[in-house]
């Protein structure tokens, strides 16, 4: 068994800023357990440009995003094992992983975990009809494509209006592929409108929204597939059925937190995220274990991500140097229009202003969020509009929290 | 002549009106100065920046990802294209190298290392 | 060369077949239409080893179920499947259905099912207690089992293959011709094999192979059974096969672990225009879902990791047909092989091989017959530190490709290069459960078809996921 002060599992977009920031922290001997043959998560199959506007202040590709962590990383002399596997985490912080080397047991002070997110499968969503070549998801089409070289397909429908689906339909379309529709279960897209605006609006593809896949057809490769629209309670309607030839269905229908090591060291989740419990420096239930990125809430922008990782990074750092929080921590809960709020727990003698996170749970045009602890309004904030496929960011400042006793509430109401 | 977009510069996608006389673009509905530009831009001359991949010749199977280094007219995007599918290169390359001079007006970039 | 016996169809019955003619020194061929091994009903069924009450008494059925459960059981054991002998439980919710089970226990006594008992449904319920508090009685079947029916294929023809069987992979038979004791099988590429001695196996095509052989009696008559597979995480739910008393308002499904963990909800039964008739439909997986949690109200169906159809091949008497052809002397018929085909699969194999040799078939033994095959899920079964070994001398067990099911780059690779040889991205999944997980190969997927490319040199744009026509790519950028 080694020994190691913090053990990050994952090395994309969270676990590298993770690892950085806690190195600037003060920890040194932090170790980076990677899958991938290099670091960079998903980002490296995202070619498309769009991240870091927030957090860098430019516009990059996902790649040279990346590139800007790995960087750090490597200038910091963080050890990285690439194509490393972890399959075990127990609750007192021991780290199974494996590679071309052998098997490594870990003994850490302190873990993040940064795996990351996969994406719902047919399987899922239980599709009728025929098990052909040619269903993919639809970041499964991307790797093929812009990591290994391939088309996977011409005459393509898209099932769901998530971002990865969006910007596969460009990217197909660029390539000379047709796509034929991007249907939306949901009244309303799960994606960034610039997303429906340059992959959609530009090449002509029709978005149909209330609208699925009822039946996959053909008996190796896809030949077609028929789409309904559906009821309010998202049943289908036989008999709007409509048959479109194609040789290739992407799914674009959900991501979904990668926990399972999570939930085999016993780690209390949030049935809402699909991740794990945590406070404002994203520690879990469990001492010493944090969590970050994709695999605590599914984000949509990589910014944020890193944000997250940063504060992963600082907590375990702290934790590692022996810094316990005294208070009790209070719980954080979503009001009304508001699906999920996190952190669920914020200690009130947090270090400066606390970033509170959430999504809602429809469309709305202008709203005022507010952030009640107890009758005490700790923070509010207007929108222009708000949209479950976009995550809200409110801000709760360090006095008005040190004050704060009760449960902390977030929700909205509609302005005119 | 008036149209109605979507402000892609930032996630918060404002509703942006933009009316044209005599050439010259007026945005409303922008919440910041951007926004106002993007409006007018889009209505006059829309520009897109183009993210693809290029084949690496001396490697097997393997791809560099590039991009426009600046936007291009959104008009010449299939163009783009061809030139850039027609592209072979040899690595190694490093993220900012610039693979061609001249895709319809910009250079294209590596955006990411090929050992 | 001519073979002693050639065998058309490598489902489970003609790879258990092949199998057991290995035993003797004779020459083997076994000719499948498609790129693997058992990709018609052997693939999708429910892998439920039956106890045996079931079948009429005196019938084929009943004659080899009960007989044939130990005989599968060491198969497994010896070839590396995974079973379990986890029992079986038949629920009763009336008194009418309560009368059922007493039939189907006096048939089980009859038919030589060992330790039936009947259970009420307090005790039924202490044993598993997530079965429905409206059950009222239970046949419970200690001798049942389940096991993993497409692995179990794979191995009997794997381990024939070791033992000197020949397999033809892609030999859709378009021809049937006997001349001089010999038989001619002329595949649609028009290849030939020829043969002395010819097993119908094939399934849910067995009277057309028997129409072919100018031996035309009878029809196959295929129905397809709709299941839902569910996550590991619902795979404890229950620990016995459980069944429901079939109704005259329907069959009822079966509620199940599998082999490997999972747990498997259906079937349906529609009989359908051809056994390849392999779409799920909104009405059967409605049905299945319905119907599931009347024995079972705790299972999560919202944990499905997919859903399937298989199509049994059944025929009108409704039992299974085993004999030898009248009008072509040399060739032997085994079709009707639905439910318990799978229980019964050595006792047919055994059957068939006498029905053989009552046709002239000559059988000596094989001194060099060795019926154990390595264990292909030996590094998944090993600890930490025999793991740690392992890769000091194998380095590709070190590198996982499918992380939802924890396999390995070397697991893969072995499994493109032992018997039978998987040549596309199914049948490597079907032998290491690569993407057979939470992902269903999302992220495995690409890798999968990059190892098979460099293990076989077939080009990764020429990659299918089964055979044929279902390329994964349609080109390079």
């Amino acid at each position: 068994m080694t020994e190691h002060e913090i053990v990050i599992i994952g090395g994309g977009p969270a676990g590298m800023a993770a690892a950085v920031a806690a190195y600037d922290r003060g920890v040194k001997d932090v170790v980076l357990l990677d899958r991938e043959a290099a670091p960079g998560g998903i980002l490296r199959q995202c070619i498309h440009n769009g991240f870091g506007l927030h957090k860098l202040g430019r516009e990059l590709t996902g790649p040279e995003y990346a590139d800007v962590y790995r960087r750090q990383v490597e200038e910091r002399g963080i050890r990285v094992y690439s194509e490393t596997m972890v399959t075990k985490l127990t609750p007192d912080r021991v780290v199974v992983a494996q590679n071309r080397s052998g098997v490594l047991r870990i003994q850490a002070k302190a873990v993040i975990l940064a795996m990351g997110c996969r994406e719902r499968s047919r399987g899922a969503l239980n599709i009728c009809g025929t098990r052909p070549a040619g269903v993919y998801s639809a970041g499964t089409a991307q790797k093929l494509m812009n990591c290994e070289g391939y088309l996977v397909g011409r005459r393509v429908v898209i099932l769901g209006s998530g971002d990865i689906g969006l910007i596969m339909a460009r990217r197909m379309s660029l390539e000379g592929a047709k796509v034929e529709a991007v249907c939306e279960l949901m009244p309303y897209s799960g994606g960034l409108t610039r997303n429906i605006v340059q992959c959609l609006e530009d090449f002509g593809i029709p978005l149909y929204l209330n609208t699925t896949v009822a039946e996959i057809h053909g008996a190796r490769r896809v030949e077609g597939v028929t789409v309904a629209q559906v009821d309010e309670n998202r049943n289908i309607r036989p008999e709007t059925g409509r048959y479109i030839p194609c040789d290739t269905l992407l799914l674009s229908v959900g991501l979904i937190p990668e926990n399972e090591l999570t939930r085999d060291a016993g780690i209390p989740m949030d049935p809402v995220t699909g991740g794990a419990l945590v406070d404002e420096m994203r520690q879990t239930a469990v001492p010493g274990i944090f969590a970050c990125g994709n695999v605590l809430q599914v984000h949509d922008l990589v910014d944020y991500v890193s944000d997250e990782a940063e504060l992963a990074g600082q907590g375990a750092a702290a934790y590692v140097q022996g810094m316990r929080r005294e208070s009790q921590p209070l719980q954080t809960a979503a009001g009304e229009g508001v699906r999920y709020v996190l952190p669920q727990r914020v200690h009130p003698d947090a270090d400066g202003d606390v970033s509170l996170f959430l999504r809602v749970k429809a469309p709305y045009g202008r709203v005022r969020f507010t952030v009640r602890a107890g009758d005490e309004v700790l923070a509010t904030a207007v929108r222009l509009r708000a949209a479950p496929g976009e995550m809200e960011k409110l801000t709760v400042k360090h006095d008005k929290l040190a004050q704060a006793a009760g449960e902390i509430t977030v929700s909205l109401e509609e302005l005119q | 002549m008036k149209r109605n977009l979507t402000c892609i510069i930032c996630p918060r996608g404002c509703s942006l009106e933009v009316t044209i006389e005599n050439g010259s673009a007026t945005v409303t509905g922008n919440a910041c100065p951007k926004g106002a530009q993007y409006g007018a831009d889009e209505c006059t001359h829309p520009t897109r920046t183009v993210t693809s991949t290029v084949r690496v010749a001396n490697r097997t199977d393997v791809m560099v990802s590039v991009k426009t280094a600046t936007p291009i007219p959104k008009d010449k995007m299939a163009q783009a294209m061809r030139q850039i599918r027609a592209l072979r290169v040899d690595a190694p390359i490093a993220i900012g190298d610039v693979l061609a001079e001249d895709v319809c007006g910009a250079k294209l970039v590596a955006t990411c290392p090929i050992q | 060369m001519v073979y002693d016996v050639g065998i058309i169809g490598a489902g489970v019955v003609g790879g258990m077949t092949a199998r057991e003619l290995t035993r003797y020194r004779l020459s083997v061929c076994l000719l499948e239409r498609e790129n693997d091994v058992a990709c018609g009903a052997s693939k999708a069924n429910s892998g439920i080893v039956h106890g045996g009450f079931d079948p009429e008494p005196g019938s084929c059925k009943a004659q080899l179920n009960a007989p044939g459960v130990p005989l599968l059981f060491e198969a497994a054991r010896q070839l590396h499947v995974p079973y379990r002998k986890n029992g079986s439980m038949v629920c009763a919710f009336s008194a009418q259905e309560e009368a059922v089970l007493d039939e189907l226990f006096e048939r089980g006594k009859q038919n030589g099912v060992p330790d039936l008992e009947l259970l009420s449904g307090d005790e039924a319920r202490a044993l598993e207690p997530n079965l429905s508090p409206a059950v009222t009685r239970v046949l419970r079947a200690p001798s049942a089992g389940i096991v993993c029916p497409y692995a179990l294929t794979i191995a009997a023809v794997g381990n024939a293959m070791d033992n000197g069987a020949a397999l033809k992979t892609n030999f859709e038979v378009t021809a049937i011709e006997k001349a001089d004791d010999c038989f001619t099988v002329t595949s649609s590429d028009g290849e030939t094999v020829r043969c002395r001695y010819l097993v119908n196996c094939a399934g849910g095509y067995a009277d057309r192979i028997a129409a072919l052989a100018g031996d035309d009696f009878f029809r196959v008559i295929p129905r397809a059974g709709e299941y839902l597979l569910l996550d590991k995480a619902e795979g404890a739910r229950v620990s016995h096969t459980i069944f429901q008393v079939p109704t005259s308002a329907g069959k009822g499904v079966l509620v199940s672990p599998t082999a490997d963990g999972n747990l498997l909800v259906g079937p349906t039964a529609t009989e359908v225009e051809t056994p390849d008739a392999k779409q799920t439909t909104p009405d059967g997986l409605r049905a299945v879902m319905q119907l599931a949690p009347k024995s079972v109200p705790s299972v999560a169906l919202r944990q499905v990791i997919t859903s399937f159809t298989g199509v049994r091949a059944s025929t009108a008497g409704g039992d299974f047909l085993l004999q030898a052809s009248e009008k072509a002397p040399g060739l032997v018929h085994a079709a009707g092989i639905d439910s318990p085909g799978l229980s019964c699969c050595v006792s047919i194999a055994r059957r068939l091989v006498e029905l053989l040799q009552g046709a002239g078939l000559v059988c000596a033994d094989n001194p060099d017959f060795n019926g154990e095959r390595p264990d292909t899920h030996a590094f998944r079964k090993m600890d930490d530190d025999a793991r740690d070994a392992w890769i000091q001398s194998h380095p590709d067990y070190g590198r996982i490709v499918c992380r939802c099911e924890t396999v390995s780059e070397g697991e893969i690779r072995a499994a493109i290069r032992q018997n039978p040889p998987a040549r596309d991205v199914d049948a490597v999944k079907r032998r290491t459960r690569s993407g057979m997980g939470r992902c269903q190969g999302g992220f495995c997927g690409p890798y999968v078809m990059q190892l098979i490319s460099e293990e076989t040199g077939i080009p990764l744009a020429e990659i299918t996921k089964n055979g044929k026509d279902s390329r994964m790519v349609v080109g390079r950028l």
